[in-house]
């Protein structure tokens, strides 16, 4: 299943290229080495370009808050709902307790959750932002998780302002069992009600976005961004190795396979995110959207019988 | 063909075994063993008694992967009337893994959609043993769709280990597939019944899975991962599956105590597959009185209290 294979993955990439691919969590002052382009970076020069790799262009993990003041403009971001954090339903224990992996991630990354969210202005429109971290639990979607995102979807429609996601994830967070797969359903009814409101909705996928999370709301955004190299599926790739029992394609579910396939509108590099998303609001944020073009995607008849 | 015997079973298995032996024995040789047959009877009946009346999470997840428990097309074929199958997403292709279809059940003209497992290996072949891939939700789209433009309840039948882990499902957008029907079901303006009748296998399953009820079988599992892929991820090691069956609280009992379903389809004892007139009635009873409560309701009113019911699902805290 996807998540298995998540950290499976994961747990492969640090054998592979030690610590270097965890610039986020060093602090400045501290020499790594770039897992694509193998060029000793220094961590504050990284943190000053957006922990973007200045000779391959390599896109490292970004912390959610430092997504969320690289894409917002200067000094508006103000966060909400940021009491909203996971709590042990299932009392869950198998190998080792959820209770336990929750109070490290805080510890970790200093954040309440895997998710922040908060109003901002991004190219001059007020948004709703969102940044998912995956430091935290792989950023995986358990119920505060989902409610930060169901929030989110709820303030952008009250307030009329477009919403911006920035996604990472692992998928759902299994340790809430039940709780954390209906996080889908409940993220995608959030998605849907704002469609049908005809508020814009933006979501930009990073490295890495899998299963239930994939699965979701992430993909029902009007336009579909992701960044360079980015790895974007619902099952991850040693899953379905197992499965058809032969290695993958070069260039297996990047951001630029997807594109390829349909599924995305474009790869944006890190610098340009911010430029983009507010040249397309520009277009999406300025009409008024006619009444009648409202859900009509979906051709539902309302009670009167209108279209 | 020889019974299959789950795991857990065998004591049972190899005392009725005994027992036949016995009775042959008495038959042939005519050794008057009446009271020891007698007995050996009683003995089986207490350990079958013993053995299903309080079956763990991994046992549950054994019985709801019985080959001989019915399947969609069983009530398709029991309850159903004047059925019409609708085929292919007018897209790709027809994925034989969900079945949609006009059918009339518990009296009603519905759209009907289920995953469809095979009875045996040639259908589990051509349907994928109920794994969809994208072209199968499409189909499974266009169906709810079509209910929702023609004003015709939706049932769904819930039964597959999940959606298909492979190349081509990922190049054609597994994930936006089941995405789109998240969004489809949450909004759908008519009344949709779900019924988890074996597997409830993560996305795959969700994508056909919830609505204005959730009706799950007694045994019936619901589960973000499969037991066996979360032991392999948590302990390297599948074969610690009844361990995270158990954690990961999927069974019918788990998911109405976690507010999730709203109803549970006793199962004959040993499961649905003993007895399966028993639960065919049962099912249609459920989803009968579901569909009457429901079909009479206003539809605004309907579809927004699906939306409070799914966004109501979720623990979490919003203390320091
Ligand atoms: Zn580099
Ligand atoms: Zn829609």
């Amino acid at each position: 299943m996807p998540i298995s294979d998540w950290f499976k993955a994961r747990e492969g990439r640090r054998y592979t290229v030690a610590s270097t691919d965890k610039a986020a969590d060093l602090p400045d002052g501290v020499w790594l080495k770039c897992p694509s382009c193998k060029h000793t970076l220094y961590q504050g020069a990284l943190n000053d370009n957006l922990s973007v790799c200045p000779h391959c262009g390599h896109h490292f993990d970004m912390p959610a808050y430092d997504r969320v003041l690289a894409l917002a403009d200067e000094g508006t971001f103000d966060e909400t709902e940021a009491l909203v954090s996971s709590l042990d339903p299932l009392r869950f224990s198998a190998a080792k307790p959820y209770a336990t992996s929750l109070a490290s991630a805080k510890e970790k990354t200093g954040l309440a959750e895997a998710m922040i969210t908060g109003r901002a202005l991004l190219g001059g429109h007020p948004v709703v932002l969102g940044a998912m971290d995956f430091r935290f639990i792989g950023a995986s979607m358990g119920s505060a998780v989902g409610e930060k995102i169901a929030r989110a979807f709820a303030l952008a429609q009250a307030e009329d302002r477009a919403l911006v996601l920035a996604i990472a994830s692992g998928g759902a967070r299994m340790q809430e069992g039940m709780l954390s797969l209906m996080q889908m359903a409940k993220t995608a009814a959030a998605a849907e009600r704002l469609s049908r409101a005809g508020v814009p909705y933006l979501s930009i996928l990073t490295n890495p976005t899998y299963g239930g999370v994939t699965a979701s709301f992430p993909v029902l955004a009007d336009v579909i961004l992701a960044e360079p190299g980015a790895l974007i599926g619902f099952t991850g790739p040693r899953v379905i190795e197992q499965t058809i029992r032969q290695s993958l394609p070069k260039g297996f579910q990047t951001a630029e396979f997807l594109v390829e396939h349909g599924m995305i509108d474009g790869v944006v590099p890190r610098s340009e995110l911010r430029d983009t998303v507010g040249r397309i609001l520009d277009y999406l944020c300025a009409q008024d959207v006619p009444e009648a073009a409202v859900g009509a995607v979906c051709a539902v008849p309302t009670e009167d019988g209108e279209a | 063909m020889a019974r299959f015997v789950m795991e857990f079973e065998r004591p049972l298995a190899e005392l009725e075994a005994k027992l036949i032996e016995l009775k042959a024995l008495d038959a042939a040789a005519e050794l008057h063993l009446d009271q020891e047959i007698a007995e050996l009877e009683a003995e089986v009946e207490q350990l079958r008694v013993t053995l299903y009346q309080a079956l763990s999470p991994w046992e549950r997840v054994q019985v709801s992967r019985h080959p001989g428990r019915p399947k969609t097309q069983d009530y398709i074929e029991t309850l159903g009337s004047d059925v019409f199958e609708l085929r292919g997403d007018r897209t790709y292709g027809d994925d034989e893994a969900i079945f949609a279809g006009l059918v009339t059940i518990a009296g009603r003209r519905c759209v009907l959609l289920g995953h469809r497992k095979g009875k045996n290996t040639k259908e589990n072949i051509r349907r994928n043993f109920g794994s969809p891939h994208p072209e199968g939700l499409r189909k499974a789209r266009r169906a709810m769709l079509l209910a929702e433009k023609f004003g015709l309840p939706l049932v769904t039948f819930i039964d597959t280990q999940g959606a298909h882990p492979g190349l081509e499902a990922e190049e054609r957008g597994q994930g936006w597939a089941i995405a789109e029907n998240l969004a489809t079901l949450a909004a759908l303006r008519v009344p949709v019944v779900a019924v988890g009748i074996g597997e409830g296998g993560s996305g795959g399953a969700l994508a056909i899975g919830f609505g204005d009820r959730l009706i799950m079988l007694e045994n019936a599992y619901y589960s973000v991962i499969s037991p066996e892929a979360c032991a392999s991820i948590l302990y390297k090691d599948a074969s610690r599956a009844p361990e995270t069956s158990a954690c990961l609280q999927m069974t019918a009992a788990d998911l109405v105590r976690l507010g999730i379903a709203d109803e549970i389809v006793p199962e004959s004892l040993g499961g649905a597959h003993r007895d399966p007139g028993a639960v065919f009635a049962a099912v249609e009873r459920a989803i009968s009185s579901a569909l009457d409560s429901l079909c009479g309701q206003e539809v605004g009113e309907l579809v927004e209290k699906r939306f409070e019911r799914i966004s109501a699902i979720g623990v979490f805290t919003e203390g320091e």
